[in-house]
C-alpha cells in the first residue's frame, strides 16, 4: 500500500508541477458554471437544487477526463520512465492503482472547487443537501469510470492524441448507451440489446445518484466497471511495456 | 525493505572465489533468450557475476546488450532461459529481484518536472523507506553522486551529466548488492566519466556490477571481466587483459570479434558464431 500511495502522490504532485492542473480546473469551473446558468436555466427553473449542474457534468467529463488520462501512461512511455517505474520493487497492479487514485483525487479536487454553486443555492433557497451530496458522489463515480477507461487506453500508445481520441470515443459509447436516441433505435430493431445498453450506460446509472438514490446495484456497477478497466490497464501495461 | 542478502559478505576478503558453489553468484544468467517475432535479439546468453566483480558488457549497437539488461531488471520477459539476482528468479519473484537490484536504464530516464530531492524521495518511498531513514538514504545517494548543489532544481533544467547522475543516485539509493547499469557514462564529459568510473571502482569490492558500454578504454579502466556479445550471442567472456592480443589494440580486437563470422579468437572461452 505504501508503494501505491507513493506512486499516487508523485503523480498528483506532477499535475500541479505543470500547467495541466490549473488549465483543467479553470476550464472545468468556467464551463460548468456557464452551462449551469445558461443551458441549465439555473434561475429560470426557480428551484433550489443543483440539477442543472449535475445534468451536464457527465458530458463535460466526457471531454475533460480523457485530457487527464491521456498522459498517464503515454507520457511514461514517451519519456522512457516506464522502464524506471516498472523496475522499482512494486507489482504492476500497484503502479496502475496508484496512477488511477491520483487522477481520481485530482477529479475530486476539481469537483470540490465547484462549491460556490452549492453556497449560491443555499443562500438563495433551501435545497435538500443530501441529494446534492449523493449527486456529487455520483459525479465522482462517473469520473472514476471514465478515468479507468482512459487510463487503460493510454497504456496502449505512446501518442497522447491517440490516447485522448480513443478515450473520448469509448467513454461516449458508455455515456450515450442510455440516451433515448440509442435506446429507441435499439428497441425498434434489436429489442434485446436496448435493455443491455441501458444497463451499461454510465449516465443512466448516474441518474439515480442525481435524484438522491444510492442503489447497491449502481455501486456494484461502478465498482466492477472500474475494476474491469483497471485490470485491462494492467494487462495492457504488462503486454506492451517494452514496446 | 532491504534485500536479505544486502549485508551478507560471504568472504572476508570481499570476493568470492570462482567455482565456490556454496554461495551462488549474485547475478546468474542462464541460457537467456529473447525473440521479437522472428528476430532473436538475445540468443542463449549465459554468464554469472560474483560479488567483487565488475563485468563490462560489450557489443555493437543492436547486439542485445540493453535487452539482456532489461530482462535482468525484470522489464522485459525472457522468451526462454532465466536469470537470478541474489538467488531470486526474474520471472517468478520479480519484486524480490527489483529489491536487490539497482538498475540504471539506458538514457537514465527521470521525471523532468520533479526536483532532484523530490525524485529521489519518491524512489525512497516506493522502496519502502520512511521518515528519517528515507532522508538519510536520499542524502547519502546525493553525496555519492555529488548532487547536493542542485537538490532543489527541477531535473529538466539540469545538464546531461547531472541528469545521468540523478539516474545513478536512484540506482544506488538502496545500496543494492547487485548493480546493472546501461551505459552509465554515455554523454558525459571526460571529467564526469572519470568520476563515475571512480564511483564504480569504489563500490566494486562489495557488489556485483554489470555495466554496458561501447567505450573500450572504460573496460580496461574499471572492469574485471569483459563479456562481448554480437548478434545476440556471447562471443567472448574473458578478462580485459586476456583480450588484448600482442600488437593489437582493444579496438581492433573488438572489431575482429564482432564483425567477422567465426571471429572468436579464443576458442576455449568463446561460443563460436554460427557461420
Amino acid at each position: 500500500m505504501g508503494a501505491t500511495l507513493a506512486v499516487a502522490r508523485r503523480e498528483l504532485t506532477g499535475y500541479f508541477a505543470t500547467p495541466v492542473a490549473y488549465v483543467f480546473i479553470v476550464i472545468f469551473l468556467v464551463l460548468s458554471g456557464a452551462i449551469t446558468f445558461t443551458l441549465g436555466g439555473f434561475f429560470a427553473r426557480n428551484q433550489a437544487d443543483l440539477q442543472p449542474f449535475f445534468n451536464f457534468v457527465p458530458w463535460l467529463f466526457l471531454f475533460l477526463v480523457p485530457a487527464i488520462t491521456m498522459r498517464l501512461w503515454a507520457e511514461e512511455r514517451r519519456l522512457g520512465t516506464i522502464e524506471l517505474l516498472l523496475t522499482l520493487p512494486i507489482a504492476q497492479w500497484q503502479a496502475v492503482l496508484g496512477k488511477f487514485l491520483a487522477a481520481w483525487a485530482f477529479c475530486a479536487i476539481a469537483l470540490a472547487l465547484t462549491f460556490p454553486l452549492w453556497i449560491t443555492v443555499n443562500v438563495l433557497g433551501d435545497p435538500d443537501n443530501g441529494v446534492i451530496l449523493t449527486g456529487y458522489g455520483g459525479c465522482l463515480l462517473v469520473a472514476g469510470a471514465y478515468l479507468a477507461v482512459g487510463a487503460a487506453l493510454s497504456a496502449l500508445t505512446k501518442n497522447q492524441v491517440i490516447a485522448f481520441v480513443l478515450a473520448v470515443a469509448v467513454c461516449f459509447v458508455f455515456a450515450a448507451a442510455g440516451s433515448p436516441v440509442v435506446t429507441e433505435f435499439l428497441s425498434q430493431r434489436i429489442p434485446a440489446l436496448a435493455e443491455v445498453a441501458r444497463q451499461f450506460s454510465v449516465t443512466e446509472r448516474f441518474a439515480g445518484f442525481q435524484r438522491g438514490v444510492i442503489a447497491l446495484r449502481d455501486l456494484v456497477f461502478f465498482a466492477s466497471f472500474i475494476a474491469f478497466w483497471l485490470f485491462a490497464n494492467a494487462v495492457a501495461v504488462d503486454h506492451r511495456k517494452a514496446d | 525493505m532491504q534485500c536479505p542478502h544486502a549485508n551478507v559478505n560471504p568472504a572476508p576478503d570481499g570476493g568470492v572465489t570462482q567455482g565456490d558453489r556454496a554461495v551462488p553468484a549474485l547475478i546468474e544468467i542462464e541460457r537467456l533468450t529473447k525473440r521479437f517475432g522472428s528476430f532473436t535479439a538475445v540468443d542463449d546468453v549465459s554468464f554469472t557475476v560474483d560479488r567483487g566483480e565488475v563485468v563490462g558488457f560489450l557489443g555493437p549497437n543492436g547486439a542485445g546488450k540493453s535487452t539482456t539488461m532489461k530482462m535482468l531488471a525484470g522489464f522485459v520477459t525472457p522468451s526462454a532461459g532465466t536469470a537470478r539476482v541474489c538467488g531470486h528468479d526474474v520471472t517468478d519473484e520479480p519484486v524480490a529481484v527489483k529489491r536487490c537490484l539497482g538498475y540504471l536504464p539506458e538514457g537514465a530516464p527521470t521525471y523532468p518536472e520533479m526536483t532532484v530531492a523530490g525524485f529521489l524521495g519518491f524512489v525512497a518511498r516506493v522502496r519502502g523507506y520512511r521518515g528519517g531513514e528515507a532522508r538519510d538514504r536520499v542524502a547519502r545517494a546525493m553525496r555519492l553522486t555529488a548532487l547536493e548543489g542542485v537538490r532543489l532544481q527541477p531535473i529538466e533544467t539540469l545538464s546531461k551529466g547531472f541528469k545521468r547522475r540523478v539516474g545513478l543516485a536512484q540506482a544506488l539509493l538502496h545500496d543494492p548488492p547487485a548493480l546493472v547499469m546501461d551505459e552509465p557514462t554515455d554523454g558525459l564529459d571526460p571529467n564526469q566519466k572519470h568520476e563515475v568510473r571512480e564511483l564504480i571502482r569504489s563500490m566494486a569490492p562489495e557488489k556485483a556490477i554489470v555495466i554496458s558500454t561501447h567505450i573500450l578504454e572504460e573496460v580496461a579502466a574499471v572492469c574485471t571481466r569483459a563479456v562481448i556479445i554480437a548478434r545476440g550471442r556471447v562471443v567472448v567472456d574473458a578478462t580485459p587483459r586476456a583480450l588484448e592480443a600482442p600488437g593489437m589494440t582493444l579496438d581492433e580486437v573488438f572489431r575482429e570479434l564482432t564483425l567477422g563470422p567465426g571471429g572468436a579468437r579464443e576458442p576455449e572461452l568463446a561460443a563460436t558464431e554460427a557461420a
